[in-house]
């Protein structure tokens, strides 16, 4: 009998945070607790890749999604709504219809994950380092990722522009 | 999480909820993604770079649905999805 090792255990503190503090996300009525319930559910996220040996993934997942976006929502839940403000209760007849739903995919997807035996490749875990990532985010040959990476950073691009555009058209044609 | 976040898309009418629930469900693909890179092909890497795109993707959805829905709460003084109800001005 094996003793639950340390690794398991962080495991599944991070998956409950990730699981109450998602569903506290949607449930919660105040628009600012949510988006704190957000944030901690993508820090645990980034602590999941961290425990998985990603840590150029873990480090893009802090600053970018815990960093940027989750700020970007809290700027602009302060510029549209007061910070008390309580949403009305949701009709209960949707909530009810939505949550069965939901249920239901929930219980498709777990049996048929459960009934599926995973053959897991334990390889020892190697360390992915920055040197590997970016040799084949530029390389053109076999596994390389040379184009979505630019067409991700005319994506960027465009939707920068796109942003400064939509947000000052009011001002101009006032 | 997946299902939390469809469940909240379903049943939230506040635009910056329904951002949320989709920042939700894309965090959960991610996960699914580098899992399952990491568990059966440890040697290759789509699956981390997969993630890399989506997040780059999420981001800047992100901002260009602030920019609307800011945009819209100066037109509206709203932001209930069910009050916005012309697109034409």
């Amino acid at each position: 009998m094996e003793a639950i090792s340390m690794n398991q255990i962080m495991f599944f503190l991070f998956a409950a945070i990730i699981v109450v503090c998602s569903i506290l996300t949607v449930t919660s009525r105040r628009i600012l607790r949510a988006a704190t319930y957000l944030l901690f559910v993508l820090i645990s996220t980034a602590g999941l890749y961290f425990m998985l040996n990603f840590q150029f993934l873990a480090a893009v997942q802090l600053t970018l999604y815990a960093g940027g976006i989750v700020v970007l929502i809290i700027f602009s839940i302060l510029l549209t709504s007061h910070i008390n403000q309580k949403f009305e209760a949701v009709e209960w007849k949707k909530s009810l219809f939505s949550a069965l739903a939901t249920i239901a995919g929930v219980i498709i997807t777990l049996t048929t994950v459960l009934n599926y035996s995973f053959q897991a490749n334990s390889v020892a875990a190697s360390e992915i380092d920055m040197d590997r990532i970016g040799t084949s985010l530029l390389s053109f040959e076999r596994n390389g990722f040379v184009l979505p990476f630019e067409v991700i950073s005319i994506l960027l691009l465009a939707a920068m522009i796109a942003a400064i555009v939509i947000a000052k058209k009011q001002t101009t044609k006032k | 999480m997946f299902f939390a976040g469809i469940y909240g898309f379903l049943t939230r009418r506040n635009l910056i909820t329904m951002l949320m629930s989709i920042e939700l469900i894309l965090n959960s693909v991610n996960i699914n993604f580098v899992v399952f890179n990491r568990y059966f092909y440890p040697d290759q890497l789509q699956g981390h770079f997969f993630t890399l795109f989506i997040i780059a993707v999420a981001a800047s959805e992100a901002a260009v649905a602030i920019a609307i829905i800011i945009n819209i709460y100066r037109k509206f003084k709203t932001i209930n999805v069910e009050d916005v109800n012309e697109m034409k001005y």
